[in-house]
């Protein structure tokens, strides 16, 4: 039974690492550029939370109505005022401009808020429990991440498969001059893909910082497991980020339970088996945005 | 190429007057840091192995990025294999650790195979990622290594019969030999015709592979090199600490470091990592006293530099005045005796 709660314990917390996943998948699947500092984002998120909460003693669960609309504000601005302008100028600067971003995020953390590991404390939902027969309990707060994390994919689904917008993401995905004939304002619709990206890390970086402490530089991990996740779901499929989350969930508990130091570690190393493998990752599609 | 091979009244120049002062003044400041440990003190030594360490990475960073396209984020991981293999193979296997070094090199480059075989499944930003993360793996394989100290790392004790000061003068004088073979390396590399070849596939991979150029071996060939130049330095830097550990061999500030030097001095020149090498000493040691603020300064220079000038402050003097200490292209000129009346 307790390998059945491990495998339980990973699987819920894939929900968290496809909200990770789900972010990046789109700025690339978008506008074909990797966020570097996509992790540090979720981090710098989480502290204003951290902010939110000890200034004006709101419920950490509260504080998403500030710290989601605040983040989506930084990506708008950080795509139309920065990113926009790399546009057409190869692969290297949006790599080196947001690692740069990552490197900023990380030390201006680490001087505002000092080296401490901080947690975000929602009041007792964290360690509360729910039985399933008589020797399995599942924690309510992994089963409102994985719920969380469901629901923003069938949104954001519904948003690229039925609402103009996502249909404007498809088609600058596809063919950007060509879209662009057809009116559409590429730099506009970047910066918003970026602004939903960012809102949804948001979300992700406060449930992370619920579920376990965090620092300044716990920034570079999230990038990487969500990189992770949707190289093993596969490229450009929604779904696929979600099994690819809930694989890297599960190799990372069980490892963890067959070694201590081993936890992270046997999640890179099954990356690694899928890479070598299935190169192409477990449900990859032809061609989808995000 | 000789003149007369590119046809009559035109000459390939591939030296400058700059290039011909430049040898004479390179001369001079070769001769000065020779002797430097007759004259100079040893804190003095000491910096200048970490200033060549980093020129050397910041080279090899050049060379992967900025002339073979491939943006990597993961070099951490030959630092801190190439440190690891110096205090194995003179701890453990009784290697003398200054041989050690170079042979620490080839460990490096020999893991960086494997390595290649998996990121190189990758392209762009996704290559950047995925080196990153491979890097994070060997970090945590080896902090999972009891044999190699675990977490809190290991003392390289090879060097403890040694006296102190012929242990520095030994180091420094080898940092000095691969700081100038990295740095002839490089330059002769680029001025032969793989170089060619290489900047042809920066410029248009699909355009040289018309050519007859093959794009994959030449990749992978450079990333290879490049390893073997990154985990030599990385020996290097841990013969002068002689204290390792997986979190700070395998710190993502080298790579840090490395591009910012890059970035700021220029990108895709030889000029433009020195340059960036010595603005990141002389901004360490002024924010000295202010934490972590000299990363957040040089990290907004880069991405400022990036986003306004992509050719750093060397292609802001290439711009104004035609000055080429390196020069790597090869300039066609018509020659006035025979041009057409």
């Amino acid at each position: 039974m307790t390998w059945v709660d491990t495998i339980l314990q990973g699987l819920l917390l894939g929900g968290l690492y496809a909200l990770f996943a789900t972010g990046l998948s789109l700025i690339f699947g978008v506008m074909r550029i990797v966020n570097l500092a996509h992790g540090d984002l979720s981090i710098l998120a989480a502290f204003l939370a951290v902010v939110v909460v000890e200034s004006l003693g709101w419920n950490p669960f509260a504080a998403l109505v500030l710290v989601v609309p605040l983040l989506a504000a930084i990506g708008y601005a950080l795509q139309a005022l920065l990113l926009n302008r790399l546009l057409g100028r190869g692969i290297l600067p949006p790599i080196l401009v947001t690692f740069g971003f990552s490197i900023i995020i990380q030390n201006a953390l680490l001087e505002t808020f000092s080296a401490d590991s901080r947690r975000l404390d929602p009041g007792g939902v964290e360690t509360a429990s729910v039985a399933l027969g008589s020797q399995l309990a599942v924690g309510w707060f992994p089963l409102i991440t994985l719920a969380v994390a469901v629901l923003i994919l069938v949104g954001l689904q519904l948003v690229i498969g039925r609402l103009s917008l996502g249909r404007a993401f498809r088609a600058v995905s596809d063919d950007q001059e060509t879209a662009e004939l057809m009116g559409i304002d590429h730099r506009r619709l970047y910066a918003l893909a970026m602004a939903l990206s960012l809102a949804i890390v948001a979300v992700a970086g406060v449930f992370l910082g619920i579920r376990t402490t965090f620092t300044f530089a716990s920034g570079p991990d999230r990038l990487l497991f969500a990189f992770e996740a949707v190289i093993i779901g596969g490229l450009g499929s929604l779904w696929g980020t979600l099994v690819g989350g809930a694989v890297l969930g599960i190799a990372q508990t069980v490892g963890a339970k067959l070694s201590p130091g081993w936890g992270i570690l046997s999640g890179h190393l099954v990356f690694l088996a899928v890479l070598l493998l299935r190169p192409r990752g477990l449900f990859a599609k032809a061609r989808r945005v995000a | 190429m000789s003149p007369s091979a590119a046809g009559a009244g035109v000459r390939v120049e591939r030296t400058t007057p700059a290039s011909r002062a430049g040898l004479v003044v390179a001369a001079v400041v070769l001769l000065a840091l020779v002797t430097l440990p007759r004259w100079g003190d040893p804190s003095t030594m000491r910096i200048l192995v970490e200033f060549i360490a980093l020129l050397v990475l910041a080279q090899m960073w050049n060379l992967l990025a900025g002339y073979a396209g491939l943006v990597s984020i993961g070099q951490q991981a030959y630092v801190g294999l190439g440190g690891y293999a110096l205090v194995v193979l003179a701890d453990d296997l009784g290697v003398n650790p200054f041989a050690a070094v170079p042979l620490a090199g080839l460990v490096a480059a020999a893991l960086a195979l494997p390595t290649a075989a998996l990121v190189f499944r990758f392209q762009g930003g996704y290559f950047a990622v995925g080196t990153w993360a491979i890097a994070e793996v060997y970090r945590l394989l080896i902090a999972n290594t009891t044999a190699l100290g675990r977490g809190s790392g290991r003392t390289l004790k090879a060097v403890f019969p040694l006296a102190r000061e012929s242990r520095e003068i030994t180091t420094y004088l080898l940092a000095l030999v691969i700081g100038v073979a990295a740095l002839a390396a490089v330059y002769t590399f680029l001025r032969s015709r793989y170089g060619l070849g290489l900047m042809a596939i920066r410029d248009s991979e699909p355009g040289s592979e018309a050519l007859g150029i093959d794009v994959f071996r030449t990749k992978l060939g450079v990333y290879l090199g490049v390893a073997f130049g990154t985990g030599m330095t990385g020996a290097l830097i841990y013969l002068n600490l002689l204290r390792i550990s997986p979190d700070a061999a395998f710190s993502i500030n080298w790579t840090a470091y490395t591009i910012f030097i890059v970035v700021i001095g220029g990108i895709g020149s030889l000029e433009g990592p020195l340059i960036g090498t010595a603005l990141f000493f002389v901004t360490r040691e002024l924010l000295s006293d202010f934490g972590a603020w000299y990363m957040i300064l040089l990290g907004a220079l880069a991405v400022g530099v990036m986003l306004v000038y992509p050719r750093g402050l060397w292609g802001m003097v290439t711009d104004r005045w035609d000055v080429r200490f390196f020069p790597v292209q090869r300039r066609v000129t018509l020659d006035p005796v025979t041009r057409e009346p």
